[in-house]
């Protein structure tokens, strides 16, 4: 089974607290589930929808074909209708759309009555959850545990309420929908369901962060949000700056201070830090920068998404000295890359970048579990009596790995100093050359090639051997998954995804290089115009992917969109 | 108890008679009579030639980029708000790039020490009007005069309600000393604007000429009062006041963070077992 709702409606109508119910039941009733959004910048009116497909089997993308589409306006009707499957209907309320529809895939259901005769006009959309469950001749167990969970704060009363709405929707569906022929397979066990964005947060906060500084913007400002809500009970200090050079420079001074600490922010925003960044580089301060990429240039399209800041994240700032780039792919890869970051940043005390974008941000998806066990916490810095205890101490020390001691100031007698001027080994102010070759050196020359040690192949998913290699990075992983899955039917076909950008993984463990380049054909899928991702294996290696698909209309890729390319590149094979 | 010697730094590059002298033996001074060790302070500094302030000391150092002192200064004393955290700025800094970042501190009212040198030039790029160079003075750049009106800090910071304002002058190292250990011993943000000479580029106001100006703010005056205080900050030209313009006694940032209200950030500890609990929720 495989099963897809789409909501649709007005910005402010609550398609995604029908979105987000629904997610939550079929994930806590034990089904693979993925959301994805798709909403204009603005608070109220235009179409927005939230898309949820739920299966017995994984999924990690949305599909074209639709099976319950959730019609709060009338947008949602003229321009989803085309994508309803075969046995797929349209519920809506005719009276609130102000819209008959007799053809036989509509199904009318009064919302708006429902939600009056039990209790209160507001619960349209708890009669609309319900009545979908209905349709899905799924009981209503799991929904009112979560209304109970939602509304108990605000009293028993509205939860009895929200609770008796839901069964009005569910069994006038359960009455008026002999048509209704949707079979959800039966499956058990809980899982966990979590969007891109909720995964980088909950990945600081594992990582040990204790301060974020940031300034609002799409599609980065989840994480302060998430972040703020776990203030006192993860010990985190949230301060929202004025602007985005203040974030920056905040996080700096904190972590200078002795804390793990990040910012977050979008391109535009990032533009702002580029300044901070440089900063970072040279006093060899450890932070951890989140950056979503949007639409741009300029203010460009501001919650939808692309792939086109790669470059610039990679080259923003003035002056040459080591970062690492990470790329999640899904919400697990997010998780795990976000502690990376917080610990290679601090381990060789350099900026560390988690990218990411609109899509993944608001991609929702389920897995069992993020195994704990595994993680590792290790605090780099000098603290204490370690630190008062040493015969001596200068912040910037020459060392054969290029990395010095990081001390906390204020914990010992030794001072801790720092400079964006060029310095010494002390941390004072110096333009003496032979210093100077020995500080690039040690935070450019020395540090980069052990950081690319730590540094994870691509994951390669499907024929071992290849005759086409598709190759992407970021969050593109999931819809090139499940396009490989249907082209290796008939064809041999695997996925290259990168996560771990750069340095570029060495080709030591894994010849990445070799594999492509005994690939009959060689495609980089880049949500881009202009290859960035391609450009950077150019770069860096000499290697030319032999075709490219390129996405630049603001939106994500799809599974369907997807092979028609891949299919028109395979014919020219 | 810290004597002199412990604050000995680097050998001062600026100029001599560089109103930047006086000032680092207020500071020395200050210190000293405050009972602070060099490692219990940490002095952000930006760019310009106040910026190598801290080199020229001893304490713990984060020189940092021009106009973002302010920013540094309140991540670390979020951080850690035992450390005593003092910006060193000069008028450009802090009041032309980092402009912004000043009326947010203030706003903030986090507990950091802003130091501005205030020569009313730029000195490290040889002569250019600073926000507080006085309207028609000419520079290579402005052949006819500067257009803008002077910022006058002391109102700025009056009507943003900041929580500590005062003025020093670097001929009065005396006088500035106790100055600095005013603002701070105060609780909150403070402001101490310093008038300092620059012996190379300003032939306009010169030792000679705040001398002539410059007064003690009577001892009866309260600078508690924001309306007085304000009529107080707007004097500039034949007179300028010295001393502290105007005090509050704000709720510092620091206080009212709930997170940090019993033991600085950078004393607590992590470990991964309550992870677990965020989990959950996801479920």
């Amino acid at each position: 089974m495989d099963y897809s709702i789409k909501i649709g409606g007005e910005a402010g109508q609550g398609i995604q607290t029908i979105g987000d119910t629904l997610s939550k039941v079929f994930s806590r009733a034990g089904y693979h589930v993925f959301t994805h959004q798709d909403y204009e910048s603005r608070i109220r009116g235009g179409h927005n929808f939230f898309q949820i497909r739920f299966s017995d089997k994984p999924v990690t993308a949305s599909r074209d074909r639709i099976d319950i589409i959730v019609a709060l306006d009338k947008e949602s009707i003229s321009l989803h209708e085309r994508e309803l499957s075969e046995n797929g209907l349209i519920i809506c309320d005719s009276s609130a759309l102000k819209q008959k529809h007799e053809k036989p895939y509509f199904l009318d259901i009064p919302f708006i009555d429902l939600a009056q005769q039990h209790g209160n006009k507001i619960m349209v959309n708890t009669v609309a959850t319900g009545a979908v469950l209905g349709m899905l001749r799924l009981d209503l167990d799991i929904l009112n545990n979560i209304m109970h969970d939602t509304f108990k704060k605000k009293g028993e009363d509205l939860v009895q309420a929200n609770i008796m709405a839901a069964k009005a929707g569910h069994a006038f569906a359960l009455e008026n929908c002999p048509k209704c022929s949707f079979i959800p397979s039966s499956v058990s066990g809980a899982k966990m369901l979590i969007a891109g964005i909720e995964a980088i947060a909950l990945g600081a906060i594992a990582s040990g962060c204790k301060f974020y500084s940031a300034y609002p913007m799409t599609p980065s400002t989840g994480i302060m949000n998430y972040l703020a809500g776990k203030e006192k009970e993860y010990g985190i200090v949230v301060e929202q700056a004025e602007d985005e050079i203040a974030a920056i420079n905040m996080a700096l001074g904190a972590s200078f201070a002795g804390v793990r600490a990040m910012t977050g922010t979008a391109g535009g925003g990032f533009a702002l830090m580029a300044e901070g960044l440089s900063l970072a580089g040279m006093t060899e301060t450890p932070i951890v920068i989140a950056v979503g990429q949007r639409p741009a240039p300029a203010t460009g399209l501001p919650t939808r998404t692309e792939q086109g800041d790669l470059l610039f994240c990679l080259h923003a700032a003035h002056g040459e000295f080591s970062r690492v780039i990470f790329a999640p792919g899904t919400p697990e890869q997010a998780f795990y890359l976000t502690i990376k970051a917080f610990d290679m940043a601090e381990k060789y005390q350099i900026p560390a970048f988690i990218i990411f974008d609109q899509y993944l941000a608001d991609t929702t998806w389920t897995y069992d579990k993020f195994e704990l066990s595994k993680l590792q916490y290790n605090d780099y810095r000098l603290r204490g009596d370690a630190f008062r205890k040493l015969d001596s101490y200068n912040r910037h020390t020459f060392t054969d790995t290029g990395i010095s001691p990081l001390a906390v100031p204020g914990d010992s007698n030794y001072l801790v100093v720092t400079d964006s001027d060029e310095h010494d080994e002390e941390g004072h102010i110096t333009e003496d050359s032979e210093i100077r070759i020995k500080m690039v050196q040690k935070r450019l020359l020395k540090k980069l090639p052990i950081i690319k040690e730590e540094i994870e192949a691509p994951i390669l998913y499907g024929s071992k051997h290849p005759e086409i290699l598709i190759t992407g990075w970021g969050s593109t992983y999931g819809v090139m998954k499940e396009a490989v899955d249907i082209l290796s039917r008939d064809r041999s076909v695997a996925l290259m995804h990168f996560s771990e950008i750069y340095p570029l993984p060495s080709t030591e463990k894994f010849d990445y290089l070799a594999l492509l380049s005994n690939a009959k054909m060689s495609i980089s899928v880049e949500n881009n115009a202009t290859g960035q991702f391609a450009r950077l294996i150019m770069a860096e290696t000499g290697y030319e992917f032999s075709h490219r698909i390129n996405k630049y209309d603001g939106r994500p890729f799809t599974v369907e969109g997807l092979l028609g390319e891949l299919d028109a590149c395979i014919g020219r094979l | 108890m810290p004597v002199l010697d412990d604050y000995k730094g680097k050998i001062p590059a600026w100029c001599p008679g560089c109103g930047n002298f006086g000032i680092l033996k207020a500071f020395k001074d200050a210190m000293v009579e405050l009972g602070k060790e060099p490692h219990q302070l940490t002095i952000v500094s930006g760019i310009g030639q106040s910026g190598k302030f801290p080199h020229y000391v001893k304490c713990n150092t984060f020189n940092g980029l021009h106009g973002r002192t302010l920013p540094v200064a309140t991540g670390i004393r979020l951080a850690n708000h035992e450390m005593l955290v003092i910006a060193v700025a000069g008028d450009g800094d802090c009041y032309g790039e980092g402009g912004n970042h000043l009326m947010h501190a203030m706003r903030r009212n986090i507990n950091v020490k802003l130091f501005v040198h205030d020569n009313q030039i730029y000195g490290l790029t040889k002569g250019q009007p600073s926000p507080t160079s006085m309207e028609g003075m000419i520079t290579k750049n402005q052949p006819f005069g500067v257009f803008s009106e002077q910022l006058n800090p002391m109102a700025l910071a009056v009507s943003l309600d900041c929580s500590f304002v005062a003025r020093g002058f670097a001929g009065n190292t005396e006088h500035l000393k106790e100055l600095m250990k005013e603002s701070v011993l105060h609780k909150g943000f403070s402001l101490l604007d310093i008038l300092q000479p620059c012996v190379t580029f300003n032939k306009i106001n010169t030792y000679d000429w705040y001398k002539q100006r410059v007064y003690h703010i009577e001892p009866e005056y309260k600078p508690e009062n924001r309306i007085e205080a304000f009529k107080k900050a707007l004097e500039w030209g034949d007179r300028i006041p010295l001393g502290v313009i105007y005090k509050n006694k704000r709720l510092m940032l620091e206080e009212r963070v709930p997170v940090i209200k019993d033991n600085p950030l950078v004393r607590q500890g992590f470990d991964l077992s309550g992870i677990d609990t965020a989990m959950k929720e996801f479920y």
